[in-house]
């Protein structure tokens, strides 16, 4: 009854190529917007912006470009957060030792990231599945090796680089709602392209490589060019979000960060959130960044009830026992994700109050 | 050069033997993949889990008490896994399986240092950690041991996959599910055996490396060097697994031996990872593996 599509005329070419042709679904997602460029610098304190809401973006734009890589491509790979580090290095470097200007080192940190990840993804034209994971994995600690080893990339021993204050033609920002700005700006942008990107011929393709890629490629479909234009893709994603995580976030860049188990949270994302949806990568960032946090204030409660300390020891175990957990009852009970929960509500109320 | 020749033959056997604990390691996987097509990530941190029940049940028990006591822990946690992970997931796609035993690695880990701690634990099992020499070259006594227990493993482990009526099923269960319970093999015994053999398995590595390393987190991290083992010896074969192991284990210590110092250091880490690469792209399915023929 609420959610309903009877009544949607589409008169125009435009209109039925819209990204959202139901009205509810565009208001809903007009007020959204709105709701994350007015209210929440207003409601939300500066730590929450900073330390919450900034990663969420993030964490949403990498699990976005791990999503065209093993959502819709079916190319598994468990090195994504190594391409975050080779975008967060790039665009450091860009900005800090060439002067490039903040937007372009984004993007060049970004391209950069996406040639290296083509170069990762080249096994894939020969491999898939588990090999392909390996050699995935592979890249993760080749690539941190380079970005420690390599003078002329790190810094030295700890290979950390330090990002200037940020400054788009003059105008500085160091206050958490102008990070906040920039990364929303550039989130949404990224995810609107990529919510177009999915249902274009390219995601097609894709999607007919993930389901049965001999087929595909009897039908026409390039394997060659398509497995390396996703590894590209979610790569460029990869490394823009790593550049917005060094200059926004860390305001440093460090391979340290960009670890084995960042990757393995990055898939923890797309499985709990839903792997081939756009809304997935945001719910299952958001999931992930708040489980922590719900976590320790559930520990917190049954310490006080009990009368113990809780350790941190404790938190950083139950966290991991929790994270397991989810994402094995994922992979059993909705291995669509949250994405697909969410769907299945909307079907709900499609026909609400009647049953069928 | 009598010298180098002397420090790589010596780096060479140290590496070999090593070589053999990746092997144990690698054997693991390998068995549940021959069984059951699955490729278990989860086996670093069973072999962190086993380890960590030795050292927190010795000090009751006494070493062959803990041994048996732990033995029959992994075959609980083998009817566990079977029963909420393996069953629910039986016609789903290989990937989803491989995802699912990610979040049982992580899941086995959290519970194993919730339950037992972080702090590293010693394990002693009566091997002293002096030396064998043999004509100039030092031979660790603790590798030794290691290598023979994990060539009696392998010996065992082939002649019960090759002479053994629940071995060949346990095969015919790798190569497919539906076909195998259609011929009557029942599933969910041959899943729950095959695991609770890795899981010995696991107690076994987890002794060896545990003694070696100490019982701690890094314990889980093993099993991220048995890849490549897996790789360039084929996921479906016991020998390859041994094999891989030794190439692995000389790989390592000859770079970390000549490269490494060269460079800077951390080379050796992941060289087995750039062999693997390579492998990849010749011969993907290892030295001893089955080439996977996709029918359309």
């Amino acid at each position: 009854m609420f959610y309903r599509e009877t009544g949607v005329f589409r008169e125009s070419y435009a209109a039925d190529m819209a990204l959202f042709p139901i009205p509810l679904d565009r208001w809903g997602v007009l007020v959204l917007l709105l709701f994350a460029i007015l209210g929440v610098p207003y409601l939300t304190s500066q730590y929450w912006m900073g330390s919450l809401i900034i990663p969420f973006l993030i964490f949403a734009l990498s699990a976005q470009g791990l999503n065209f890589l093993t959502g819709y491509a079916g190319q598994l790979s468990l090195g994504h957060a190594a391409f975050m580090g080779v975008g967060a290095y790039g665009a450091v470097i860009l900005y800090a030792r060439y002067g490039v200007p903040l937007l372009p080192s984004l993007l060049g940190g970004g391209l950069i990231a996406a040639a290296v990840g083509t170069l990762f993804g080249l096994p894939a034209l020969r491999i898939k599945g588990f090999y392909l994971a390996v050699s995935t994995l592979a890249a993760q600690f080749i690539i941190e090796w380079v970005i420690t080893h390599v003078k002329w990339i790190g810094g030295g021993v700890f290979a950390t680089i330090d990002t200037p204050p940020l400054r788009i033609s003059g105008w500085l920002l160091d206050t958490p709602v102008e990070k906040y700005y920039l990364t929303l700006t550039i989130v949404v942008g990224l995810m609107i392209f990529a919510k177009n990107v999915v249902r274009s011929r390219v995601g097609r393709a894709w999607m007919a490589i993930r389901d049965r890629d001999i087929a595909a490629e009897i039908m026409g479909i390039s394997l060659f060019r398509y497995k390396l234009l996703a590894f590209a893709v979610g790569s460029f994603y990869a490394g823009v979000a790593g550049g917005l995580m060094s200059f926004t976030y860390y305001a440093a860049a460090n391979i340290e960060e960009f670890n084995l188990l960042l990757s393995f949270r990055l898939l923890g994302m797309i499985i709990i959130g839903g792997m081939g949806s756009v809304l997935g990568s945001f719910l299952g960032a958001g999931f992930i960044v708040v489980l922590p946090i719900f976590i320790n204030q559930v520990l917190a409660a049954f310490g006080k009830l009990a009368g113990r300390l809780v350790t941190t020891d404790l938190l950083a175990n139950t966290e991991f026992m929790v994270f397991g957990a989810l994402i094995v009852f994922f992979l059993i009970a909705e291995p669509l994700g949250l994405a697909r929960l969410w769907q299945t509500l909307k079907n709900y109320l499609r026909l609400w109050p009647f049953p069928y | 050069m009598s010298g180098d020749l002397l420090f790589a033959v010596e780096l060479g056997v140290s590496g070999v033997l090593v070589g053999v604990m990746y092997s144990l390691v690698a054997l693991g996987f390998v068995l549940i993949y021959k069984a059951s097509a699955v490729f278990n990530f989860a086996q670093g941190a069973m072999t962190l889990f086993a380890a960590l029940a030795l050292a927190g049940f010795i000090p009751y028990l006494g070493l062959v008490g803990a041994l048996v006591a732990v033995c029959l822990l992994m075959t609980l946690l083998a009817l566990g896994i079977e029963r909420i992970i393996l069953r629910p997931l039986v016609a789903r796609p290989p990937l989803s399986l491989f995802m699912a035993t990610i979040g049982l690695g992580f899941f086995l880990e959290g519970f194993s240092q919730a339950l037992w701690g972080t702090q590293p634990k010693g394990l002693d099992i009566g091997i002293p950690d002096t030396p064998f020499d043999v004509a100039g070259i030092f031979i660790s006594r603790l590798d030794l041991v290691g290598a023979i227990v994990a060539a009696v493993l392998v010996l065992g482990l082939v002649w019960f996959f090759q002479r053994t009526t629940t071995g060949l099923g346990l095969r015919a269960v790798s190569d497919d599910h539906e076909a195998a319970l259609a011929v009557g093999i029942p599933l969910r015994q041959a899943w729950t055996v095959t695991w609770a053999i890795a899981g010995m398995v696991a107690v076994v590595a987890g002794i060896l490396w545990g003694t070696r390393l100490g019982v701690q987190f890094s314990l889980s991290l093993v099993a991220l060097k048995a890849l490549p083992v897996l790789i360039i010896g084929g996921l479906e074969s016991i020998p390859g697994a041994i094999i891989g192991g030794l190439i692995v284990g000389a790989t390592e210590r000859l770079v970390g031996g000549f490269i490494d110092p060269h460079v800077g250091g951390g080379v050796k880490d992941f060289s087995p990872y750039l062999l693997a690469l390579v492998f990849l792209i010749f011969r993907p399915y290892g030295l001893f593996g089955r080439e996977i023929i996709e029918r359309v």
